[in-house]
């Protein structure tokens, strides 16, 4: 952790002036290490530069509470066995299409075979959040290797990374996407979230090659160099911590995309098919009874709930961990 | 900068083959091509033989896709292998109403977003600029098919109890009426509505954005110290600059737009090229999937090409040569 204090990016965050609600997503700012200093007297401690990004990240209101709705949520998805009141498979063909009602444990109502629609939603959180966080894992992985790799040794190895990133900028995504499920797809979550991760690791490979581009000519890494360091000290120990800020901030944003486009795909039939409830295939319940508004409106609530504390927590952490990209203005 | 352009067209035909043959290869080895065919009882297996050797499924990939790129030439995209129909006049016509739908809502977005960009920024912090913040948070968040859904519901329910039709909520036009009358406006409304709201959420954070970042340079302070009014500062100085990177956003958004048209124009059954795909898609018919991925790569370079032609066109900083 101590290494990192050499990043060039946090030295601007230490001066700079704290900063309130800057355009309604930054919020907070580096006001913490004044205050702290203050309270601790003459006695001065010292802090990681961790430990700034979460005050600055605490600090962050609205991340704050979309942190807390979005571990609510999750938990409520990854638990879905023990709240749910019914199965979600189950028929009860004499509940069909019933309105939402405390009484019978209906919270959302029933589909038009009788299903819970509670139940069935909580399941599509639960689907949610395996493909969300799977696909950000991965393409993270997959992005921070390609990226260090082509933007370290550069030459031809970033020439071809460069095509390939340039091929998936000239393709209908959406649409490649959808022929990618619907031959390969076989309505597994796994399968999607493969699908997924093969597309969305370009763009923060992009990001992280970006980076070892510009700081593989920085003295830090020429005294490395000098002092013995291998390729792979210099690019996991001196140049690695400072992306994981970008990645760290990009990772939490894959999720959002990869739930929001894993409900469009199985909207439209592509995705995760049926056994395994998906919020975005539950819509289609409500598309096929428009009069029965409970079938639309609570799994696309669900998922614009979601992904707008995503976006939010996304938000908060770039204020955090990249003081460089945060807007201070005078 | 002539040069410039021709590099890149020439540069961007390597990557269409590259793709194109990528994904070739993909959906023929995704999926039997025969398959819907083979399923049909009036159609022997000797037809079915003859198909095969009339399509040269017989053939390996490499050639099977040489083939293709001959058929695409000659043949405008050729023939489909389940409807046996020539692809392109499809493509056309959907493409055409696609585009009718797209514009509209795109050149709507963009005007809207600009204007909205403009006022966020200059009255930053206000009762103004937080409702509209809020509202572009959620118009990012906004899965398109459920906005898309909520306004059908909507004006369905509209139309059941108040019996006014608005907008109707699903096909083209009604019989006998033209591409450019009232009544392709009230049908092509409501797609137009879900995909300007999802366009101007990006484009009126980014011109916001872009905006303050102008109004913080020291030129435009040398403008005010000089005495400029400010609406000539904020008009002259600052919105002009702003403007260069929303061009950018806007070109680039081409994929995610039509991205956006396949959702709608599913969900309000529209006869456009998004629809005509997940049908398609859903067929299995593999050269109509190939001619909709070949004509919307092509496309989305273009509109890659003119963004940056006319970054450089606009920001006299950047010179191509």
């Amino acid at each position: 952790m101590t290494e990192i204090e050499h990043q060039p990016g946090h030295e601007s965050a230490a001066v700079a002036p704290p900063t309130q609600a800057i355009d309604g997503i930054v919020l907070g700012g580096a006001g913490g290490l004044l205050d702290s200093t203050v309270e601790a007297g003459l006695e001065l401690k010292a802090r990681s530069q961790w430990s700034y990004a979460r005050t600055r990240f605490v600090r962050h209101r609205l991340a704050m509470v979309s942190l807390v709705i979005l571990i609510i949520i999750f938990a409520i998805g990854a638990f879905a066995n023990f709240i749910a009141p019914y199965d979600f498979s189950t028929l009860d063909l004499t509940n069909i299409l019933h309105a939402p009602t405390t009484a019978g444990k209906h919270y959302f109502g029933t589909d038009e075979i009788g299903r819970d629609y509670f139940s069935r939603v909580i399941y599509g959180i639960r689907t949610s959040e395996e493909v969300g966080v799977f696909v950000a894992f991965l393409s993270s992985i997959i992005g921070l290797i390609v990226g260090a790799v082509a933007g370290y040794y550069g030459g031809w190895i970033d020439n071809i990374f460069m095509r390939i990133t340039d091929l998936v900028l000239t393709l209908p995504v959406l649409a490649v996407l959808l022929v990618a499920a619907a031959l390969l797809g076989s309505g597994s979550q796994w399968r999607v979230s493969l699908i997924l991760a093969g597309f969305f690791w370009t763009g923060l490979a992009r990001i992280v090659r970006g980076i070892f581009l510009s700081l593989r000519e920085k003295e830090y890494v020429e005294a490395a160099k000098a002092a013995g360091s291998g390729d792979a000290r210099i690019m996991f120990r001196h140049i690695l911590p400072n992306t994981l800020g970008p990645i760290v901030v990009n990772g939490t944003l894959a999720v959002a995309a990869a739930i929001i486009t894993e409900a469009a795909l199985s909207f439209l039939g592509f995705g995760i098919k049926p056994p395994t409830p998906s919020l975005g295939s539950l819509v289609v319940s409500g598309q096929s009874n428009p009069q029965q508004w409970w079938l639309t409106i609570f799994p696309g609530l669900t998922i614009l709930v979601i992904v707008l504390c995503i976006n939010f927590i996304g938000d908060g952490l770039r204020d955090a961990l990249d003081p460089q990209q945060r807007r201070v203005r005078a | 900068m002539l040069t410039y352009i021709t590099r890149r067209i020439l540069y961007s035909i390597p990557v269409l083959i590259i793709s194109s043959f990528l994904s070739f290869t993909f959906v023929s080895l995704g999926g039997d091509p025969l398959g819907q065919l083979r399923i049909h009882p009036n159609i022997s297996q000797e037809t079915l033989n003859n198909l095969k050797y009339q399509f040269h499924l017989d053939r390996s990939i490499p050639v099977r896709y040489w083939f293709w790129v001959q058929d695409v030439f000659e043949h405008k995209l050729g023939k489909s292998l389940v409807t046996l129909q020539p692809i392109w006049p499809d493509i056309e016509r959907t493409m055409g109403h696609t585009l009718q739908v797209v514009m509209t809502a795109e050149i709507l977005a963009l005007i809207l977003g600009v204007i909205v960009g403009i006022f966020s920024a200059v009255r930053q912090y206000s009762v103004f600029d937080y409702a509209f913040t809020s509202f572009s948070f959620l118009g990012l968040a906004m899965p398109v098919f459920w906005l898309a859904l909520l306004l059908q519901i909507l004006f369905v329910d509209i139309y059941l109890k108040w019996h006014v039709r608005i907008f109707y909520t699903s096909g083209l036009n009604s019989p006998h009426k033209g591409a450019w009358s009232l009544d392709r406006l009230q049908h092509i409304g409501l797609p137009v509505i879900t995909l300007c709201v999802i366009s101007f959420a990006l484009y009126s954070r980014f011109m916001r954005a872009s905006m303050l970042d102008v109004l913080n340079t020291d030129y435009v302070r040398t403008a005010r110290a000089k005495g400029v009014p400010e609406w000539r500062v904020v008009m002259r100085h600052v919105f002009r600059n702003a403007l260069i990177p929303i061009t950018t956003v806007a070109a680039l958004n081409i994929g995610a737009v039509f991205g956006g048209a396949i959702i709608t124009e599913t969900v309000f059954t529209l006869d456009g090229i998004g629809f005509y795909f997940v049908g398609r898609l859903q067929a299995l018919d593999v050269y109509a999937v190939m001619g909709y991925l070949l004509v919307t790569s092509v496309i989305i370079i273009v509109f890659n090409l003119v963004a940056d032609i006319l970054y450089g066109f606009l920001d006299p900083r950047i010179r191509y040569d």
